[in-house]
């Protein structure tokens, strides 16, 4: 007590401090740069070197690139045009954009049928992508596998047609008898679509297609980016259903199909892609009827989607298993049988689960879609190594057009990560 | 009380067979066996028919004649006169050897790059996510395609390095870098044991196994001398002298001498020629399949709670310790799983050494040969049967070193 008379308070706060402004070491970019950057010895090595790595990158490809020509007739003329300044000959991606888009046998007045399909491609597309779309697009996206079909090939338009209505009535019969079992929708929808297509197939006149009005192309003459397009889209579909059949059949008590389902999966994923490819390419004709004609297109397609499917279904498979087994028996206990149970509780969570794993897949096989040039068709990169290296005008110019294949690549691969990416934000509905 | 009742016992009708549990299983194997076996027949029925047409049968006895055709890039003795079979074996060598440069180089630049990438350097981590993406997201062929053309374009002809001035110069006089591949200096023993190239490199082996199991129990002294003092006694030294005086006294012993390349004409002689095809081959795959690696590794940190590192620094261990002691061993295993499918990814990937011409299997047997003897069925199923077989070899032996380090639960 006495403390407080003997020592007489200096100095007693009358208002408050006026708050003042954080030291300038604290604030702003320079408390970015001293956490981020320059936090210590090491880091501050680090950053220096990532300057340096930066900076010598850019200093060696700008300038290659801002002086590129892009209006030229062959490599000499663009070295001409250069007069021994560093840059790039672009002018190979304008000459050529055809081929590497179109392969180089597309005919030139058709060029019009493939950009088209692509432009409508996106619009079928669009509501699978983004369910927020009126579920009645659907409808342009069951229709478009044909559409595209006959605007690539060309030829008679019955074709496409036939296979439409088969696929129509199939769908037809499965709403009807599928509703009561499922397996006898089933295997009634198979049966319908191969009297139609058998039927329909046999009242197509021969010589249907010679004066169709878009001309027939063979799929020999296919190629470029659109060859990539196409085998990525065709086998990346295909192979979801049987990836997901693949993955139910594994799981199967039937041990049997379960052992076959096995068989198929691991035998697949033990060899590479190529070993499938000369399958398809020197191999597979002996597999079909000695008359029949079943073009490498087709077989490329049948060996990609069987590849592909093999991973898909590994993918699946680690869904099903995430889903606790309280799911399955939930299932069991509402009286839903086997078709049902998967349609309605199992597969809808378990999909979900395996979206990341499945973009992951389907990008892959996009970017394996090149091994095709090594059983020589010509896709991008077939024409870049093929008929672009070798013609005499653009000998040399490895740079330019690798880098255009690796930027196409990039931005579609991509931008299907990133699709993904958002779809699992989306469909997130766990609260974290 | 009622007493269950057996259910009435119906008689059997076709209908249970569809509608019926325990007879539907059966029943949908029955006709999957039936659709097999028809679409088996078909399959052989139209492969015979086939082979019949075109006056073929399926022999293996072309892999005795000769081949007929030159590889470059061999581990074991090949002229063009030995059999398809050797050729063979020349490229399934070539493939293993392509596939353990890959995988040992990928994981060092999957690890750094994952580490790197969770790196409090904003600028750093930015550059590593910008590598993953980059790589992650380009075909590999067009990697292995791209640094191939650096390589041949970029380096020297061997020409470039006569003359009295030459453009171009070895790098420290033992190593030469020329568009056609890396030429290094080859070790030879001038008085090796009875002469047998094979037998000394054994011998090799044998000591510097020897030499790891030596410092092996030197550590293992060390933890328990640290246990009972307290004190960890200095190994260091002890270490090196058990790794380097063996060696040191075995390489003098047997006349260690350095067969360096030199021009002659206008290419190089002597020393190991690393060729062009193999290098960006290595080198693509190494850095394509990094970048997958990078994103186990960081998935694999990120997977040890946070908890680990803050208990870990309530010990008082600091920053590499940290890492070293508590967050990799645990990051292991969750990383080690998906390495497994990476090396596996490598291996098959290997085989698009048949772009840029390096002879592994794929281009020797699926490619050359089969296109000399025309026998694809042949050479094809050989081909996946190697395939499968690494696989399984691989994935196996990872398998076995992933229960090793697995966390042992009771």
């Amino acid at each position: 007590m006495s403390d407080q008379t003997t020592n007489p308070i200096a100095f007693v706060a009358e208002g408050t401090i006026p708050p003042a402004p954080p030291p300038a070491n604290e604030t702003g970019i320079v408390k970015w740069l001293r956490e981020n950057l320059f936090s210590g010895v090491t880091n501050t090595v680090l950053t220096v070197l990532s300057l340096l790595l930066i900076y010598v990158l850019v200093k060696n490809t700008m300038p290659w690139i801002f002086n590129g020509v892009w209006q030229a007739n062959s490599l000499s003329e663009c070295r001409e045009i250069l007069a021994g300044k560093t840059g790039a000959c672009f002018a190979v991606l304008t000459e050529r954009w055809p081929q590497l888009i179109y392969g180089f046998k597309y005919p030139e007045e058709a060029y019009w049928r493939p950009n088209l399909a692509f432009v409508l491609m996106l619009v079928a597309f669009a509501p699978v992508l983004f369910f927020d779309l009126p579920r009645k697009m659907l409808l342009f996206t069951a229709v478009y596998p044909f559409l595209a079909f006959w605007l690539i090939w060309g030829g008679t338009i019955l074709v496409p047609l036939v296979a439409l209505i088969g696929c129509v009535g199939a769908s037809l019969v499965f709403r009807k008898l599928g509703s009561n079992s499922f397996a006898a929708g089933f295997f009634g929808a198979i049966a319908t679509a191969l009297v139609i297509w058998n039927v329909g197939g046999a009242l197509i006149p021969e010589g249907a297609s010679d004066n169709a009005w878009l001309t027939a192309v063979p799929s020999r003459d296919l190629g470029g980016f659109m060859l990539n397009m196409m085998l990525g889209v065709t086998c990346v579909s295909l192979s979801v259903p049987l990836g997901i059949a693949l993955a139910l059949g594994r799981q199967s008590n039937m041990p049997l199909i379960k052992w076959v389902c096995v068989i198929f999966i691991e035998f697949i994923r033990g060899v590479p892609l190529i070993t499938l490819l000369f399958v398809a390419s020197v191999m597979l004709a002996y597999f079909f009827p000695p008359d029949s004609t079943v073009d490498l297109f087709l077989r490329v397609v049948i060996m990609i989607t069987m590849f592909s499917a093999a991973y898909i279904a590994e993918v699946i498979r680690g869904g099903l298993a995430a889903l606790p087994r309280g799911q399955y028996e939930a299932a069991d206990s509402l009286g839903l049988d086997y078709p049902q149970a998967m349609q309605l509780i199992i597969l809808p969570q378990a999909l979900k689960i395996s979206i990341p794993g499945i973009v992951n897949v389907a990008v892959g096989l996009f970017k394996d879609t090149t091994l095709v040039s090594v059983i020589s068709m010509f896709d991008l990169v077939g024409m870049i190594r093929g008929p672009i290296l070798a013609s005499t005008q653009w000998n040399g110019v490895y740079w330019e057009l690798l880098g255009f294949a690796a930027l196409l690549f990039f931005v579609v691969c991509y931008g299907i990560s990133q699709y993904s990416q958002w779809l699992e934000r989306r469909l997130a509905t766990d609260h974290r | 009380m009622s007493t269950m009742t057996d259910p009435p016992k119906a008689d059997f009708r076709l209908s249970m067979l569809i509608n019926d549990t325990r007879y539907r299983s059966l029943t949908f194997q029955v006709i999957a066996a039936i659709v097999i076996a028809l679409s088996i027949w078909y399959l052989g029925n139209n492969l015979i028919q086939n082979l019949r047409a075109a006056g073929l049968n399926i022999s293996y006895e072309f892999l005795g004649d000769p081949a007929g055709y030159d590889i470059n890039q061999r581990l074991v003795e090949y002229d063009s006169q030995s059999s398809h079979a050797r050729a063979a074996i020349v490229g399934l060598l070539n493939t293993l050897l392509v596939a353990f440069l890959a995988c040992i180089t990928a994981t060092i630049f999957g690890v750094i790059a994952g580490v790197l990438r969770l790196s409090k350097n904003w600028l750093v981590s930015k550059l590593m996510a910008i590598y993953v993406e980059i790589f992650r997201n380009i075909p590999v062929l067009i990697w292995i395609l791209i640094i191939f053309f650096i390589m041949t374009a970029v380096l020297p002809s061997p020409r470039a390095f006569r003359g009295e001035d030459p453009a171009s110069s070895m790098v420290l006089d033992l190593f030469a870098f020329t568009n056609r591949g890396v030429y290094i200096p080859r070790p030879e023993f001038t008085n090796g044991l009875f002469g047998v190239t094979f037998l000394n490199w054994l011998l090799v082996l044998v000591v510097l196994v020897g030499s790891w199991f030596a410092s092996r129990e030197i550590e293992k002294r060390a933890t328990k001398t640290q246990e009972l003092t307290g004190v960890r006694p200095k190994t260091m030294l002890v270490k090196l002298a058990v790794w380097l005086a063996p060696f040191g006294i075995l390489m003098f012993l047997m006349g260690l001498t350095w067969n360096v390349p030199e021009l002659k004409g206008f290419n190089f002689s002597g020393g190991i020629k690393v060729g062009g095809p193999l290098i960006a081959l290595w080198f693509a795959l190494s850095i394509y399949t990094g970048a997958f690696i990078a994103e186990n590794v960081r998935a694999g940190i990120q997977a040890i709670s946070k908890g680990q590192t803050e208990a870990a620094a309530a010990l008082g261990l600091r920053q590499g310790r940290i890492m070293n002691l508590v967050i990799l061993p645990q990051a292991l295993r969750v990383i080690i799983p998906p390495l497994i499918s990476q090396y596996l990814n490598i291996t098959k990937n290997s085989s698009l050494a048949i772009a840029v011409g390096y002879a592994d299997i794929t281009a020797t047997l699926g490619g050359i040969t089969l296109n000399q003897t025309g026998r694809a069925i042949e050479c094809v199923l050989l081909l996946m049967l190697f395939y499968l077989t690494a696989s399984l070899l691989i994935s196996m032996g990872m398998n076995i070193y992933n229960a090793s380090v697995k966390l042992k639960e009771r």
